[in-house]
């Protein structure tokens, strides 16, 4: 496994991690033994807002942690540079994760559409931002691995 | 995944350039190792810039580095009926 395809695991765990790590979070402090909270706008606004903050966090950390381990083990650096092959990997993935979270996108408001609460379609649009960023990582890692 | 038609000499170039590793002709070319890798083996088409880039470091025209299985080539075996009048 060459240095990219390290850097995509690190990624799709920490995505996994911390979208995983935040929703019980979430879910814990403000949803168990409180489901009306769902129903509440301002409560899905907020947690889909405190998502991108922590998100960012975590994920610099993650990577911090992961260069100074790879550094420890490998005593390669990180490549910095995005070169051809890597901007074709990374636009083939982005297509793919967009047709995702589009098609997402379509169910949330076709469940609305046909009646359900509100909450379903945060869970929908949730559940396809988290997917889409799960398959653009794993299609990266397909063609990494197969070539392009 | 269409199969790679282009075939590439790069090892024996670098290996006639006083073993030339392909972290220095990666450096050379401004892309990662890993590109480098990819492209001896086949997994990826360098666009024109990058081919014409190695072909300088190695000093040989581009058809000396990389060619082209036309005899493979969907589209130009392609047997097209002609039009009968």
């Amino acid at each position: 496994m060459d240095q990219k395809e390290r850097q995509i695991v690190v990624n799709l765990i920490a995505t996994l991690v911390t979208v995983g790590l935040y929703v019980l979070y979430v879910y814990q402090k403000q949803v168990a033994g409180n489901i009306e909270i769902l129903d509440d706008f301002k409560f899905w606004g907020k947690s889909f807002l405190w998502l991108i903050p922590v998100s960012i966090v975590a994920l610099i950390i993650i990577h911090i942690i992961y260069a100074i381990i790879n550094k420890i083990v490998t005593k390669e650096d990180i490549p910095t540079i995005d070169d051809e092959r890597d901007r074709i990997i990374e636009l083939k993935s982005i297509r793919i994760s967009h047709w995702i979270f589009t098609t997402g996108f379509i169910c949330a408001m076709g469940v609305l559409a046909f009646g359900a609460k509100p909450s379903a379609m945060f869970i929908i649009l949730l559940a396809s931002g988290f997917g889409s960023a799960i398959i653009s990582e794993l299609v990266k890692l397909y063609y990494y691995r197969k070539g392009v | 995944m269409s199969k790679c038609l282009i075939n590439n000499n790069i090892r024996t170039l670098r290996f006639m350039a006083s073993e030339m590793t392909q972290q220095e002709l990666a450096d050379r070319t401004g892309v990662t190792r890993q590109t480098m890798v990819a492209i001896e083996n086949g997994k990826y088409s360098p666009t024109l810039e990058l081919a014409f880039r190695i072909s300088h470091v190695f000093n040989k025209p581009l058809n000396e580095v990389f060619s082209y299985q036309y005899d493979e080539d969907p589209i130009l075996t392609k047997k097209t009926t002609p039009k009968c009048k």
